[in-house]
């Protein structure tokens, strides 16, 4: 059911960072924590839109940059008194590579 | 499975512990995901918010109107309540607590919360029907019932909730006198002037006193009839009620062994001598301390929830406490230690036709307490003065006069805000209205500034706002609210203050953020948005020369060396050294905008030119053209040095005293690359017409015949503030060492994001002084340190990532679907 699709090797994200992949739909940000997880979602806050992939990435939350509403990296969603979501990706890592579903985009 | 946590006492600080303790999930559960919860409350109520019984009794408000935590709440969250239950008894070897009618619950951990009880005089006749205290709905049920039924009633007590009671009772029709054993009222907050004025105005709104009395028995049949003296006077009373004072209820915990003093004794992870029995609340002493007021209770259940939900990192160090009167109409405030001892000294003002009366106590120009009455608007900022241990000798002289006085544009007047419509806007940047915080404030049951910010993003962007939201906050929970702040913390990851952070980098050699953070004590792993760019920035301040920038900690602009804009695209701002430009630069600017399609152009307030909505990926590209052209960033995105803007000086104006353009070259060329904790601008104005606006900049030049007239600590924007003169120099060199050595003392020492204006506002002109201008070696100490950290920090971020540093932050991936 998911099809992998591989997108950027693991040391090409900086840690506590992330990278924008275009695709024909949407932009999506792939972001790795510090232990080295990686997260993917669309790159839109649910506030207003916010670059997502543009925000400082701390625990497994990033802080968008245009009006500071944090986002758990997991589940998409608005931490805090804030309330929203936006659609996550599952992602794996295979031998320093990092792979993504987009499956659940289709469906969302 | 679950452990079990039993909480003794449903009371204001008990279930705030709760509350906080949910806060620590880490799933969607409702509730506690750690624990099952069972709260065990004495009261046949939920619970309600005690501060605002007199409110109640004066008939303001209603019980309805006092809940906090609805029974629903309780279900919703799965907590067992038992309601009108006493727990008569612990036992620690079984693990257990069994209430009064019989029932018993285990426990894993018990959290004791049992508040205080008012203390009932021992004299004869105190247990005679119609005598009681004001605690609780029962209380304040009985006197209302009786203000009824009767007409006289006596307050014995003129503290705070003896005249709150007095105030309600009065307002039901009874005939009211407060006795009080001592000849000023509400000594503990009040110095003599002030009690004197609050006496005359309850006075006048038909309260007696009588003071100096001391209470010898209540006589009666069964009901009470009269109070007798000790002098052998006599009052008649229908109804007595005792508010000489609160007692920690803690029998209950010492008879289950646990030590107690004056109160359950805590250590600062608020555990009892039983590491699983928590406390909190009044029944609490803290580092021999008690408590009476909310505002350092809640600061406890905050530290006990951290330790209960295993997160076990947080401390209570104890509170500064202020008090206000909930006496609608009268206006008191008081903090501190407002009884000057010897090597203290007091301003104060009276104004005794409008009943005004201000006073401070100073020791060495910081403040220790104040006592207000009848214009409190101030208040708060006293107080936070005090709390920061600021240095007011630049502004004592009208300190009295208040905030206004200083040209604070942002606060417009505090009374003004009750008299505001709902739809009012009170925090521009976020688009919220008063009514939306005051609904805020009642639904949640708001109570200090941190959680109105939570929940309506008010105040929490530029914050200019602060002042308006902490009056709504006074006037919705009514003057209750206590401004008591925790100590200022970085942020939540830590308890320290950011000169904590500041000293600890310098005394101990940290060098890296992990070592910070471990040396510190942090919370979290890697901080979060807010401390991780502070911290950045003070290793990078401390060590330029050896610690490595960390890009990840940098806010965006400072990462992508542009301004993000609302759509994700950037803008370019290229340096113009002092506002001047030639036409090769002007013409390659031109070409830059045709070859990358820029929608928009814009001569900025900075003397030099704008370029909008970049897309990010062109950025690299556009940056080569502009530095192939000799132009470099002009940081306009950053906490940085931004510009300096120049006039036409003596090179053309009729009026030039020196020349200010060419000072003004000098000054960016020494400065320009710099990164602070905000931005930093400076101005050179050719003489004092200021074309320049030298006088708002954080360093500013105002040339004169003589010499150049050095300026800082001003600011535009939010909240304006003109310069203070620090001294004039005679030659460029002298300006431009000055310069240099007053930047660096700002770096080194400023909070992240603080300022100039109101960092000189907070440690005070004269210490700037002092180095800067007495203290020669060390002024020149600074500039050099200065010229070290310049000597790494000048180099153009632009053409670096032009030729390809940092290109991951600049590229896309692509992928289809
Ligand atoms: C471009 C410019 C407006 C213009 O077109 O003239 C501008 C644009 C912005 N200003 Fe400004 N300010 C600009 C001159 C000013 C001035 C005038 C001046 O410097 O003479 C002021 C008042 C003077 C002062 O700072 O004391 C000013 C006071 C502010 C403030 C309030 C600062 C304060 O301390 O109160 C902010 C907000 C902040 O920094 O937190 C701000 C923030 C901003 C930001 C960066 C908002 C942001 O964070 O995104 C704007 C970026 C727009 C963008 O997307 O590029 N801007 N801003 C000016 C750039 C000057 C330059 O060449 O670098
Ligand atoms: C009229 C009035 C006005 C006030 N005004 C202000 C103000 O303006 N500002 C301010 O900051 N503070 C004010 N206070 C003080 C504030 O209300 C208290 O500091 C706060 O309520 C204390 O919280 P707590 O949880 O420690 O105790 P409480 O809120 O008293 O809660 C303790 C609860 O435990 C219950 N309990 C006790 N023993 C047992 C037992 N054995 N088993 C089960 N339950 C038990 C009690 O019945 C009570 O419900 C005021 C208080 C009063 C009475
Ligand atoms: S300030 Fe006025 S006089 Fe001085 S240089 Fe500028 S324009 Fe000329
Ligand atoms: S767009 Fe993300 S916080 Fe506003």
């Amino acid at each position: 059911m998911s099809n992998w699709t591989e997108v950027v090797a693991l040391e090409d994200i900086p840690r506590l960072g992330s990278r924008v992949i275009a695709t024909d739909t949407m932009n999506i940000a792939v972001f790795r924590t510090a232990s080295d997880e990686v997260f993917a979602m669309r790159d839109e806050c649910p506030h207003k839109k916010g670059p997502l992939s543009q925000g400082i990435v701390h625990g497994n939350t990033v802080t968008c940059p245009l009006h500071n509403w944090k986002i758990d990296l997991a589940s998409g969603e608005a931490l805090g008194p804030d309330e929203g979501c936006t659609n996550v990706f599952p992602t794996k890592v295979e031998n320093g590579m990092v792979y993504i579903s987009l499956a659940v985009a289709a469906a969302a | 499975m679950k452990q079990k946590l039993v909480l003794i006492g449903n009371g204001m600080a008990g279930v705030r512990a709760l509350e906080e303790l949910f806060k620590h999930n880490t799933s969607d559960e409702k509730g506690s995901d750690q624990y099952d919860i069972t709260v065990i409350g004495a009261e046949p109520h939920p619970n309600y918010n005690r501060i605002m019984l007199s409110p109640v009794l004066a008939g303001e408000q209603t019980i309805n109107d006092i809940i906090l935590n609805s029974l629903e709440w309780y279900e919703e969250n799965n907590i067992t309540l038992v309601t009108g239950d006493a727990a008569a008894e612990i036992s620690r070897v079984k693990k257990s607590v069994i209430t009064e009618s019989g029932k018993e619950f285990p426990y894993d951990r018990l959290l004791i919360a049992t508040g205080s009880n008012p203390f009932i005089i021992p004299i004869p006749g105190a247990d005679k029907e119609g005598v009681l205290g004001f605690r609780d709905i029962y209380d304040v049920d009985t006197m209302v019932q009786a203000a009824r039924d009767y007409k006289k009633a006596v307050v014995i007590g003129g503290g705070l909730l003896g005249l709150e009671a007095a105030n309600g009772l009065m307002k039901q029709g009874m005939d009211v006198t407060v006795v009080h054993l001592l000849d000023s009222l509400m000594e503990r907050q009040l110095d003599k002037p002030a009690s004197a004025l609050l006496k005359a105005s309850l006075e006048q709104r038909g309260m007696k006193f009588l003071m100096e009395a001391s209470t010898a028995e209540i006589a009666g049949d069964k009901r009470v009839s009269s109070v007798k003296f000790t002098d052998g006077s006599e009052l008649e009373a229908d109804l007595v009620v005792m508010a000489v004072g609160i007692r920690p209820n803690f029998e209950l915990a010492k008879k289950a062994g646990i030590h107690c003093e004056r109160g359950i004794v805590v250590s600062d992870t608020m555990q009892t001598f039983d590491p699983v029995i928590y406390s909190v609340g009044e029944c609490v002493q803290h580092r021999n301390q008690c408590y009476g007021l909310v505002a350092p209770l809640f600061e406890q259940a905050k530290v006990a929830a951290n330790h209960l939900a295993h997160v076990g990192s947080t401390r209570y160090i104890g509170s500064m406490t202020s008090t206000k009167l909930k006496v609608t109409g009268i206006d008191l405030f008081s903090a501190g230690e407002f009884n000057e001892e010897e090597g203290d000294e007091v301003l104060q003002i009276q104004d005794v036709a409008s009943g005004m009366y201000k006073k401070l106590v100073l020791k060495d120009n910081v403040i220790k307490g104040a006592v207000m009455f009848g214009d409190t608007m101030d208040g708060t900022w006293y107080f936070s003065l005090m709390r920061d241990a600021a240095n007011i000798a630049d502004f004592r002289k009208t300190i009295l006069f208040g905030q206004h006085d200083l040209g604070d544009a942002g606060h417009g007047d505090a009374s003004a805000v009750m008299s505001l419509p709902d739809a009012a806007e009170i925090c521009g940047c976020n688009g919220v209205s008063k009514g939306d915080i005051v609904q805020a404030i009642s639904k949640n049951g708001l109570f200090t500034l941190d959680e109105v910010r939570a929940h309506t993003k008010a105040s929490s962007s530029c914050g200019s706002c602060t002042g308006l939201v902490e009056s709504i906050l006074a006037s919705t929970v009514g003057e209750g609210y206590d401004a008591t702040p925790s100590k200022k913390a970085v942020c939540a990851c830590t308890d320290h203050g950011h000169d904590d952070v500041i000293n600890a980098i310098k005394d101990h050699e940290l060098k890296t953020m992990p070592a910070v953070r471990e040396f510190l004590e942090w919370k979290t792993p890697d901080g979060c948005a807010s401390c991780r760019p502070a911290l950045n920035y003070y290793l990078m301040a401390r060590w330029p020369e050896e610690y490595q920038d960390d890009a990840q900690s940098r806010f965006i602009n400072e990462r992508a060396h542009g301004n993000i804009q609302k759509d994700g695209t950037y803008s370019v701002v290229p340096r113009m050294f002092g506002g001047l430009v030639k036409p090769n630069e002007l013409r390659a600017i031109a070409d830059v905008c045709d070859k990358f399609d820029v929608p928009e152009m814009k001569v900025t307030g900075g003397q030099r030119i704008d370029m909008f909505g970049i897309k990010k990926e062109d950025l690299p590209a556009m940056w080569k053209d502009l530095s192939d052209a000799g132009f470099v960033s002009g940081h306009a995105y950053g906490k940085a040095m931004r510009t300096v803007k120049t006039c036409a000086g003596d090179t053309w104006c009729r009026f030039g005293t020196q020349n200010s353009t060419g000072l003004g070259v000098k000054l960016e060329e020494l400065t320009w690359g710099s990164y602070m904790q905000h931005k930093f601008k400076l101005a050179v104005s050719g003489c004092p017409r200021n074309c320049a606006e030298a006088t708002i900049k954080d360093f500013g030049v105002v040339c004169v015949d003589s010499g150049y007239e050095l300026h800082i600590g001003g600011n535009g924007g939010i909240k304006v503030r003109v310069t203070d003169l620090l001294c004039k120099v005679e030659t460029e060199e002298e300006v431009l060492e000055y310069c240099a050595a007053f930047t660096q003392k700002y770096r080194e020492e400023a909070h992240y994001l603080e300022r100039t204006a109101p960092w000189v506002e907070r440690v005070g002109l004269t210490s700037i002084k002092e180095v800067i201008l007495n203290n020669e070696e060390e002024r020149k100490a600074l500039a050099e340190r200065f010229k070290i950290s310049q000597k790494i920090a000048q180099v153009d971020p632009w053409k670096a990532r032009a030729e390809g540093e940092a290109s991951h932050e600049f590229t896309q991936l692509k992928i289809a679907g």
